[in-house]
C-alpha cells in the first residue's frame, strides 16, 4: 500500500510542475503585465505545491525496503543511482524520463494562445479544487496536510480563471471563437482525470459530477457549451503522453543534465 | 535547559525577507519552540506553498540563532493547519500599513471567493476606501494590486488567505 501511496504522490506532484512548467512559458510575455504576473503566479503556487508532494514522495522512498524499492522501482531515475546518495525532490523532477512521468495529458499540451491557457487552467483549477477537498479528509495525514494547504491557493486559480473564461467566451467574436477552439482541442482530455488508475487514492469518479456543474455554471455565463463528444484520451496516469511531454522536459531538465548533480 | 521565552525574544529580529518590516513573530509563522538542555526545535508552516521566502527564513532562523549562541538548532516545517493572513499580529498589520501595504482584512468577515466581487480595501497612504483592485496576483504570491481612486496612487495589499 505505501508503495501506491508512492506512485499517486508522484502522479499528483507531476501533474502540478507541468502546468507550472507550461505556465512559467508566459514570463515576459503575458497580454499585459497584470496578467503576466498572475499566470506566473499561478506558476510558482503549482510549483510549490509539486515541491511539497516530491518531498512527501520522497521521504516515503528514502524509508522504504528493498522489496518497496523494487516495486517502484520503474519510477526512479537511473542518473541518480550513479550518486549513491539518498534521492531527493530535485531528482524526481529534473532526472526522470518522460515515461516515468504520471501527470495528467491537459497539463502538457502546448501552451497555445490566451484562449488555451485560460480554458486548461480552469478545466484544471476546477478539477483539483474538489480533488483537494477530497484529499483534505485523507487518511494519509501528510496528503492531507498538503491538500490543506493547496486548496487555499487553487481556490484564486480557480475564481481568476472562471472571469477570464467569462470574459473571453462574452467578450468579441474574436476571443469568442479562440476560446471555443480552445475548447474543441481540450475537452478529451478533460476525461482522464475522471478514471481511476490502480495507484490512485482518492475516489476522482465521484468528482466528476461537482465538476461538470461547475463547468456548466461558468459556459452558461460565457455563451459556452459543454461539448457533445464523448471520446476521450488517456494515457497520462500510466506514463503514456503526448509528444509535448519530451519537448518540455528538455528544456525543463536541461541544466541538471548539462551538469549532473549540480547544486545552487 | 534553553528558556524558550529568549528564543521567541529572539527571532523577533529574523525578518521576512521579502516584507522587511515584518517578523516571523508578527507574520505568524512560528507554531511552536521546543526546547532541551542543548538543542532547540522550531517548527514553522509556509504562508504559500511555493513562498520563495521560506527557505530563506529557516535559514535565516538558524544564523540568528547560532550567532545568539545556539549550536544545535533545527527548524522543522509543518503544513496543517494551513497558515491564514489572521495569524498576522495587529502590531504586524500596523506595520504593513505604515510600510505602504494595506493589510488583510479579517478572513471570516470579509474573504470572497465570489467572482467579480471586489473587497473594500483602505488605501494605506489616504484611509480612502474609494479603491479598485488591479489584479488578483502582485510582485509576491501573497499581495495583489490596488489603485486608489481619490489619491490615484497604485499600491499592494495583502490579500486574505
Amino acid at each position: 500500500m505505501k508503495t501506491n501511496t508512492f506512485i499517486y504522490i508522484l502522479h499528483l506532484a507531476d501533474s502540478a510542475l507541468i502546468l507550472a512548467q507550461r505556465n512559467a512559458e508566459w514570463t515576459g510575455y503575458g497580454p499585459v503585465l497584470e496578467q503576466d504576473i498572475a499566470i506566473t503566479n499561478i506558476s510558482l503556487d503549482l510549483l510549490g505545491q509539486s515541491r511539497n508532494f516530491y518531498q512527501y514522495a520522497v521521504s516515503l522512498y528514502n524509508n522504504f525496503n528493498e522489496e518497496e524499492k523494487q516495486a517502484v522501482d520503474k519510477y526512479i531515475p537511473r542518473l541518480w543511482k550513479e550518486y549513491k546518495r539518498e534521492l531527493q525532490e530535485d531528482d524526481l523532477a529534473f532526472l526522470r524520463e518522460e515515461h516515468q512521468y504520471l501527470n495528467l495529458l491537459i497539463t502538457e499540451l502546448p501552451r497555445g494562445d490566451w484562449a488555451q491557457t485560460i480554458l486548461r487552467q480552469f478545466l484544471f483549477s476546477a478539477f483539483q479544487c474538489f480533488l483537494y477537498q477530497q484529499l483534505q479528509n485523507s487518511a494519509d495525514k501528510q496528503l492531507a496536510a498538503i491538500a490543506e494547504k493547496s486548496i487555499k491557493e487553487t481556490s484564486y486559480h480557480l475564481k481568476w480563471s472562471s472571469e477570464w473564461v467569462i470574459r473571453l467566451g462574452d467578450g468579441t467574436g474574436e476571443s469568442n471563437q479562440r476560446i471555443k477552439n480552445a475548447l474543441t482541442d481540450q475537452w478529451m482530455f478533460t476525461g482522464e482525470m475522471f478514471v481511476s488508475s490502480i495507484y490512485e487514492l482518492a475516489d476522482v469518479s465521484s468528482l466528476k459530477e461537482d465538476w461538470t456543474k461547475k463547468v456548466e455554471s461558468i459556459f452558461s455565463q460565457s455563451t459556452l457549451e459543454v461539448p457533445k463528444q464523448s471520446w476521450m484520451q488517456s494515457g497520462g496516469k500510466e506514463g503514456r503522453h503526448t509528444e509535448h511531454l519530451g519537448y518540455l522536459l528538455t528544456e525543463m531538465q536541461y541544466l541538471q543534465r548539462a551538469y549532473p548533480n549540480a547544486q545552487w | 535547559m534553553i528558556d524558550e521565552k529568549q528564543i521567541w525574544s529572539i527571532l523577533e529580529e529574523v525578518k521576512d525577507p521579502e516584507i522587511p518590516v515584518l517578523s516571523v513573530i508578527d507574520l505568524g509563522i512560528v507554531r511552536s519552540i521546543n526546547t532541551g538542555d542543548y538543542k532547540v526545535e522550531i517548527i514553522i508552516t509556509p504562508t504559500y506553498s511555493g513562498c520563495p521566502a521560506m527557505d530563506v527564513i529557516a535559514m535565516d532562523i538558524r544564523l540568528k540563532l547560532i550567532e545568539k549562541g545556539y549550536r544545535n538548532v533545527s527548524v522543522q516545517q509543518q503544513l496543517s493547519p494551513a497558515w491564514t493572513t489572521d495569524w498576522i499580529s495587529e502590531e504586524g498589520k500596523q506595520k504593513l500599513k505604515a510600510f505602504g501595504i494595506a493589510p488583510p482584512n479579517p478572513k471570516q468577515q470579509f474573504c470572497t471567493s465570489e467572482m467579480f466581487q471586489q473587497e473594500a480595501v483602505q488605501c494605506p497612504r489616504c484611509n480612502s476606501y474609494h479603491t479598485e483592485l488591479i489584479s488578483q496576483f502582485g510582485s509576491t504570491a501573497c499581495k495583489s494590486m490596488y489603485r486608489c481612486l481619490d489619491c490615484k496612487e497604485a499600491f499592494d495589499h495583502f490579500k486574505c488567505h
